[in-house]
């Protein structure tokens, strides 16, 4: 503030709870309509003093959708996401940065392309891909006459075939498959002294000890910037779940959130729909004011 | 920028990077290439292999009304719901840079709706926007048939409209904010010293210095409409009315999942694919030169 704007300041004010207001209006109806019976929540308008039913609502909304294994599969998933983007990012950007060697910017430019076209895009073929993980590598021997080669001398026919649909590791793998984490780690390594490596490697450090014990102690600000916004983000999915789980018992919390919409028959249950979604968007939201610090940084560094 | 340091065994450097680029080829580089091939091709009905088509498929994707239908309204989403979360955003930030009391509240609270699953903001929109309970139904108390997103097409819209940007101003907020306060304050005051006011350092200075945020987060909100919007339209509207919100990911979907054309679905896929690959060109070659103040 460098001048005295007293009108200014006022309309600043007002703006801004205003913007605060619409911010924080769904959180707010959501959780007063979870609060509600039947009969007032379907009132017009609704009252905005919360009702006494909001742990009975809970409780309905948490067995109609089956939300207690769902919210564990959506734990399961999004920490696997994480684990996986933040460890097999670092070990990517650390063979770009720390070696020399032929069609290492070929690989530069393979994984930089990979930013360009989102899982949602290209759904379609991937979930064949997922179906039969294997089938790539099959196509190549086929391709390259190798399972030609290996029937007619061995007499087995090469039949590789993987499915990963309901699997975990389904619905991990191909959301680690893209490049954000590796240029976080990679713009991090390229600010680290070349000091530090000739003192490692004087000191008889390997690339793998120098790997482990000095540079990943030092990215550890970035390993949970990267950690938080990609669970976020994993946590979040909704199409490729939705495509990949048939199977119940490996459906995510938020795709079930489909099974509370209210019918257009009879009178919609609107408090149990929201008790729902308010079970489901309670833990992003936790993780988000938990580890804003890290949320704002990680959002900011992965995207540029 | 290299490094000038580095380790000599290369062997075990590309040990460190298979993992990855195993992924990428298993489920990046294959479905993309498989993509192409189906676009290009016709499944038999009765099995037995793809027949090569050439570009029957595009032809018959881009005569059709419903796809056409399709590219408005996905147009029509990303180009109001990005202006509306991008300015929205930025008027806050620029108030909340102005530091008054209380500005450290909203930062915290401002960002919250980015963190929610759109499903999940979807459902609570589709209460608080629902004709016959929740709020807008106390407007059709007052006008009779005013507001039915069920039934009209305009309203729908309006609906995953309202919800997209709510999630989107958060977002746009963090980066506004953030370059807001990159600017050294030592500008701003120099520009107060020589008498411009505080809308007048708005235009002249700030703006200026944050056009390159405003044109990465133009590309980046139109990309996120057509991806991020998925679990909206499917919680709130499912396409309808009348294919009023059928956005291209949706259609992509219905098409291939639930109409079982893969080739279809493929073509229109690789339509999107160029789609966002020339935005994200457009960003990187052609924003990154021109606007550069520093």
């Amino acid at each position: 503030m460098v001048e005295r704007t007293p009108f200014l300041n006022f309309f600043t004010h007002l703006i801004l709870f205003i913007g605060f207001i619409f911010c924080i209006a769904p959180f707010v109806v959501v959780v007063i309509a979870a609060s509600h019976n039947l009969k007032d929540v379907n009132d017009v308008p609704m009252s905005l003093l919360p009702g006494s039913d909001f742990w009975v609502n809970i409780k309905t909304a948490w067995t109609t959708a089956d939300l207690g294994p769902k919210l564990l599969n959506s734990f399961i998933m999004a920490t696997g996401v994480a684990a996986g983007k933040v460890i097999v990012s670092a070990l990517t950007a650390f063979s770009i940065v720390y070696f020399r060697y032929p069609g290492r910017m070929l690989i530069f430019w393979l994984i930089f392309i990979t930013l360009m076209l989102p899982l949602e895009v290209r759904i379609v073929p991937t979930y064949a891909v997922v179906a039969n993980v294997l089938e790539p590598y099959q196509a190549i021997l086929d391709l390259t006459g190798i399972s030609w080669l290996i029937e007619k001398v061995s007499g087995v026919q090469v039949q590789l075939s993987l499915g990963l649909l309901n699997s975990y590791s389904g619905l991990i793998l191909p959301l680690v498959a893209t490049a954000t984490g590796t240029f976080l780690y990679r713009q991090f390594f390229l600010t680290v002294p070349d000091e530090l490596t000739e003192a490692a490697r004087m000191d008889g450090a390997g690339a793998l000890r120098f790997f482990i014990d000095i540079l990943l102690p030092l990215s550890r600000n970035n390993m949970a910037a990267l950690g938080t916004i990609m669970f976020l983000w994993a946590w979040n999915q909704y199409l490729w779940p939705l495509l990949i789980t048939t199977d119940q018992s490996h459906a995510m919390a938020v795709t079930e959130l489909k099974q509370l919409i209210p019918n257009v028959g009879g009178i919609p249950e609107w408090h149990i729909a929201m008790a729902g979604t308010l079970i489901v968007m309670l833990p992003p939201l936790i993780v988000v004011v938990l580890m804003q610090r890290w949320f704002v940084r990680g959002l900011i560094a992965t995207e540029k | 920028m290299e490094k000038r340091v580095t380790f000599g065994k290369w062997t075990i450097g590309i040990l460190f990077a298979v993992p990855q680029l195993l992924l990428i080829f298993t489920f990046f580089y294959w479905p993309a290439g498989q993509a192409v091939y189906w676009s290009l091709t016709l499944q038999q009905p009765w099995g037995g292999g793809n027949i090569w088509v050439g570009l029957d498929n595009f032809r018959s994707i881009l005569s059709n009304a419903d796809y056409w239908n399709s590219i408005t309204a996905s147009l029509v989403f990303a180009g109001i719901s990005t202006g509306l979360a991008m300015f929205i955003a930025l008027v806050l930030a620029a108030l909340t840079d102005r530091q008054l009391a209380g500005s450290r509240l909203y930062r915290v609270v401002l960002i919250w709706p980015y963190g929610i699953a759109a499903p999940a903001l979807a459902m609570a929109f589709r209460f608080i926007l629902a004709p016959e309970a929740g709020f807008m139904a106390v407007v059709n108390r007052v006008w009779p048939g005013f507001w039915d997103p069920g039934l009209d097409g305009a309203d729908a819209m309006a609906s995953i409209i309202v919800a997209f940007s709510w999630k989107y101003v958060g977002y746009n907020f963090i980066f506004f904010l953030a370059a807001f306060q990159a600017i050294p304050r030592s500008l701003i005051e120099a520009a107060a010293m020589d008498g411009s006011g505080v809308i007048r350092r708005f235009w002249d200075v700030q703006f200026p210095l944050i056009t390159p945020t405003i044109f990465f987060l133009l590309v980046i909100n139109i990309t996120e409409s057509f991806q991020d919007s998925f679990g909206i339209v499917d919680i709130m509207t499912a396409g309808g009315p009348a294919n009023a919100t059928n956005l291209m990911v949706y259609k992509i979907y219905s098409d291939g999942f639930k109409g079982l054309d893969y080739s279809g679905a493929a073509a229109q896929s690789i339509i999107l694919m160029l789609l966002i690959i020339v935005l994200t060109i457009f960003q990187f070659r052609f924003i990154e030169r021109r606007v550069h103040y520093r």
